[in-house]
């Protein structure tokens, strides 16, 4: 059976190129990079090469880049490094209630810790509004994290607006972990003091990440022991992880034009095809404001889950935002946050795509999800139209 | 298999038995609401004590679809009594098993099926079962 991957934004698969600069630094040049002999130096040479192409993708300074195993641990890290180091300033962090779990549980802990969060709300598109952003600041405001955009609806936020607002006032991250790679990504432009990125969501590999870190910011280490990464984060490097981040960088810096023009004809493809074939259907997100790979609609009358197995069935992978868990439907807490009608939440669907994507996917995946979405709504007792 | 479904449960989502609506039904049995989560409606056709068919819709999940596919397979034929004895864990059982956290989506097709007995009773007798309601779909909604 075919088999079509329109998960992009779960993961990608690593690039061969990526996998073949990983090559050698298992059995080869195995070495660790604090080692003071050759084996140790040519592992130290590889790792500060990727921390060059990791900057050179997100316009930084190689120094500002810290390695890590994730996105997770990169925006963990975040959260710990600047409400422990900056307890003295205030203990209020500023965030929304659409960012990623990494973000939102990290600050649930803080909170149990005596600090105190604010979780900003979003327009019906997703987006934040950066006046709420200003009125939330108060003189214990020590973080802002905004995600740049989100992973579920795709919408990109106005990290620029925000970071004018908060210049010098506080230090500001954003989870940029769905954007880097995807868009143009440039720290200095964006104006953020830190910013985190993951290697799988960029063809990559998995178990490496990295937290951009503005030089002078005042930060706590998260994990601690050895010296390592200018004693920002202990643990002996990831080479093959970190190597395989690198080439994955560089690659998307080289490829970045072309990927985003592919994904946003073939994402407009997939909006126009589903609308004109489907009545009643909503685009989740905002319409312009973003990611070129993500595809987010509401199909009435049917629910999630049984569009992905059905999806499934016919070898197309997807996600969907409704999770039907212990005792009741729960739609995601980014439907929830764009004031979604439930019946609409139940309903999402989620396609991202990725550049092995082809205009043939895209034409098989509408022919399939027609007839999934007839059978569905056929069997749905809140469908009255057709049958 | 995707979320832990067995392939009886895959069998019975990807082909329901039973599906869609019956044309002058002797009981329907209507649970669940939008808000709370999944929906489902069963109709049964009774003769002579005896429920001769039965058929559904559901808009729910791939355990919501399989249950109400299962649970009408296994009253067909049977008396009111018999089938009012059959739970959401023999359905469970005769699915080989749901994952734990989508086990509640078998007690809507009890559910289903009990608000259809009601229904048939409540027309022919004025009588609906003596101590049915259904499950509180979700507390705290």
């Amino acid at each position: 059976m075919k088999r079509i991957y329109l998960d992009y934004a779960a993961t990608t698969p690593t690039h061969p190129e990526v996998v073949a600069a990983m090559q050698p630094y298992f059995s080869e040049k195995f070495g660790n990079p604090s080692s003071l002999h050759a084996f140790g130096q040519e592992a130290r040479s590889a790792v500060e090469q990727a921390r060059e192409q990791v900057a050179k993708l997100i316009n930084a300074r190689p120094e500002e880049i810290v390695f890590t195993s994730s996105g997770t641990e990169a925006n963990n890290f975040v959260l710990h490094g600047i409400s422990f180091a900056n307890k003295d300033k205030g203990n209020h962090i500023i965030t929304s209630q659409i960012e990623h779990h990494a973000i939102l549980e990290p600050c649930h802990f803080l909170e149990k810790q005596g600090f105190n969060a604010t979780y900003l709300p979003v327009d019906k598109y997703g987006l934040v509004n950066p006046k709420d952003v200003e009125k939330a600041l108060t003189d214990k405001t020590i973080l802002v994290s905004i995600m740049h955009a989100n992973n579920e609806i795709g919408t990109i936020q106005p990290i620029e607006e925000i970071s004018e607002i908060i210049r010098e006032k506080t230090y500001f991250h954003t989870d940029a972990v769905q954007t880097v790679g995807s868009i143009p990504v440039d720290v200095n432009k964006l104006g953020v003091d830190l910013l985190s990125l993951s290697g799988h969501k960029l063809y990559g590999p998995k178990g490496v990440g990295a937290l951009y870190i503005k030089k002078g910011t005042r930060m706590e280490s998260f994990i601690k022991g050895g010296g390592q990464e200018r004693n920002r984060r202990a643990s002996t490097e990831n080479v093959p992880g970190i190597v395989g981040l690198g080439k994955a960088a560089e690659l998307a810096r080289k490829e970045l034009n072309s990927r985003q023009k592919h994904l946003t004809e073939l994402r407009d493809k997939l909006i126009k095809g589903v609308k004109n074939k489907i009545p009643e259907v909503v685009l989740n997100g905002h319409p312009e404001l973003r990611l070129p790979k993500n595809v987010n609609l509401s199909v009435k009358y049917v629910e999630g889950e049984s569009m992905l197995l059905n999806l499934d069935l016919e070898g197309v992978a997807a996600s969907t935002g409704s999770a039907c868990s212990s005792g009741s439907t729960e739609p995601s807490h980014v439907l929830k946050a764009i004031g979604l009608a439930p019946d609409l939440a139940q309903g999402s669907i989620r396609f991202s795509l990725g550049r092995l994507t082809t205009e043939d996917d895209i034409n098989y995946v509408l022919d399939v999800f027609v007839k999934i979405v007839d059978k569905l709504r056929k069997m749905s007792p809140i469908y009255k139209g057709g049958a | 298999m995707p979320e832990g479904y067995s392939e009886k449960v895959m069998d019975h989502f990807r082909n329901p038995h039973n599906v869609g609506e019956m044309k002058d039904p002797d009981g329907i049995g209507h649970v669940g609401n939008p808000v709370c989560g999944d929906i489902m409606e069963m109709y049964i056709k009774v003769k002579d004590n005896v429920i001769t068919d039965a058929k559904f819709k559901t808009f729910g999940c791939g355990a919501a679809i399989a249950t109400s596919s299962m649970m009408t397979d296994l009253v067909k034929g049977k008396t009111l009594e018999e089938a009012l004895k059959v739970s959401n864990r023999a359905v469970v059982e005769a699915l080989e098993g749901l994952p734990p956290r989508k086990l509640h989506c078998s007690v809507l097709a009890e559910d289903a099926l009990k608000g259809a007995i009601n229904d048939y009773l409540l027309k022919t007798t004025g009588k609906g079962l003596p101590d049915w309601k259904p499950h509180e779909e979700s507390e705290g909604h």
